[in-house]
């Protein structure tokens, strides 16, 4: 049984939608500028949920006021990584809070194969269970 | 992978957020239909008025700022009603001696464009050369390029743009800047606006040289220098604005102080102005410094004295006694 159609991969805000527009996207950045925080974009080829940390496409962007400048950067991270997943992130360093408010995917590869569940059998005929990516049977670089 | 594939999703779903609605004098601004609409709308006399208030003389340049802001209220109205019309080229070019309040009015025209409407978000980046360009090879691109990331929505002020262009050093790495910045000027004109600024005839020479430059900067805007009666307007709202006053006799020998200070090279309008009375403060603390057993009052504390702007060098240097 597949749950997951075409296995797009469903990590972060509106995953379940189609992909966002370039309008949307800057959008979404306006609003989290509209609250202080700061926008950063990341890149994987190894999306496993589990794997939290990204790449950082250049330096989180504390001092830019405007979405079109950070749609810049989501642009030139697409132009150099365009079969990558890559996700624009909302940092909010109020004391307190200093985490990541906002996360969604702007660009997927263009074939995304999915994940794989792996069994295990261990003592007792007891059986683990995990998520395996089938991108990262093949080496960093090559995935997508 | 294909949108369609998510059952129940059509591609068009809108992702709605408070930032979409956040901007609800933007939507008025796009019924206007009459002239006094859009300038109620987008509250921009006020900074117009503000404008004539807080700055003295500068009349043609008030006049210039008054002619934009009409074409700019025109063609809002005009886009309204479906006359479209190429999005008005907004670079400019002000020109004039130091100290003629170039920044200031770039200041209030990112104001004026931001109520307007022209620009996102109205604030102003102000930079010179070192800012843009870089020490070494391919330093200079990401550098320029991560100052006009900087201005995007509001205005971008480059001060003496013309140290940008080095003729004299043709491997000199100002060059790349110029491009870049000519590539966002024409390409991203609805994200930001760039302001150049400079002395006149060295600004002449470098629209000159950079031909690219010149004909993307639709506005040409020259800064005459203060007349003296000016000057002394903007000394006394500078000492209203710091809690200080002239003594009665005190405006006249600061008045013949700027009749010989203006002749004497190096001289910068408003802001030699600033230096003189920030002299004349200095004078006025030694004064009553000398004097350890008297009482002061806030009148005393607050006053300039004749005597303070009399001992001025600018008089010794002209020969000329303070009195006459």
């Amino acid at each position: 049984m597949m749950t997951n159609h075409g296995n797009r991969l469903t990590q972060g805000q509106f995953s379940f939608l189609p992909d966002l527009t370039d309008k949307q996207i800057a959008t979404q950045i306006e609003y989290a500028l509209g609250k202080n925080w700061a926008l950063g974009v990341e890149y994987t080829d190894d999306p496993h949920p589990r794997n939290t940390y990204w790449e950082m496409y250049g330096n989180p962007m504390f001092d830019l006021k405007d979405a079109s400048a950070i749609l810049t950067e989501v642009n030139a991270c697409r132009k150099t990584f365009p079969n990558h997943y890559i996700r624009v992130t909302a940092f909010d360093a109020t004391q307190g809070v200093e985490s990541v408010q906002m996360s969604y995917i702007v660009n997927r590869p263009k074939k995304e194969p999915g994940f794989g569940l792996t069994r295990q059998e261990v003592g007792g005929r007891q059986i683990q269970y995990t998520v395996h990516s089938y991108a990262t049977d093949k080496p960093e670089g090559e995935r997508y | 992978m294909s949108n369609s594939s998510i059952p129940g999703v059509r591609a068009e779903t809108p992702v709605t957020t408070a930032a979409q609605t956040s901007d609800a004098s933007a939507t008025a601004l796009g019924q206007a239909r009459s002239v006094g609409e859009v300038l109620a709308q987008s509250q921009v006399e006020e900074v117009l008025a503000e404008l004539d208030r807080d700055l003295v003389g500068l009349a043609p340049v008030k006049n210039r700022i008054r002619d934009i802001a009409a074409l700019l209220v025109i063609d809002k109205l005009r886009t309204n009603l479906g006359l479209v019309s190429e999005a008005p080229s907004l670079h400019m070019n002000f020109v004039g001696n130091p100290g003629t309040g170039k920044t200031s009015v770039a200041m209030r025209m990112a104001k004026i464009l931001h109520r307007l409407g022209y620009v996102r978000k109205g604030h102003l980046v102000a930079v010179t050369r070192d800012d843009l360009v870089g020490q070494y090879i391919g330093h200079t691109a990401p550098k320029t390029k991560e100052v006009l990331k900087k201005a995007m929505g509001g205005v971008l002020f480059i001060d003496e743009a013309y140290y940008l262009y080095r003729p004299e050093n043709e491997r000199d790495y100002g060059q790349e800047a110029i491009e870049i910045l000519l590539q966002i000027m024409e390409n991203q004109r609805d994200d930001l606006v760039v302001i150049l600024a400079g002395y006149k005839d060295r600004m002449d020479t470098f629209f000159e040289s950079n031909p690219g430059m010149s004909s993307r900067v639709a506005h040409h805007i020259d800064f005459p220098d203060y007349s003296v009666d000016e000057l002394l307007e903007i000394s006394k709202k500078m000492l209203e604005e710091q809690n200080y006053v002239f003594a009665p006799d005190a405006d006249n020998v600061f008045q013949r102080y700027l009749g010989l200070r203006v002749q004497q090279p190096h001289f910068a309008n408003a802001r030699s102005v600033r230096n003189a009375l920030d002299r004349a403060r200095l004078r006025q603390a030694s004064r009553l410094f000398a004097d350890r057993d008297r009482q002061l009052s806030a009148d005393d504390l607050r006053t300039l004295t004749a005597f303070d702007f009399a001992a001025s060098r600018v008089f010794q240097q002209a020969g000329v006694h303070p009195d006459e």
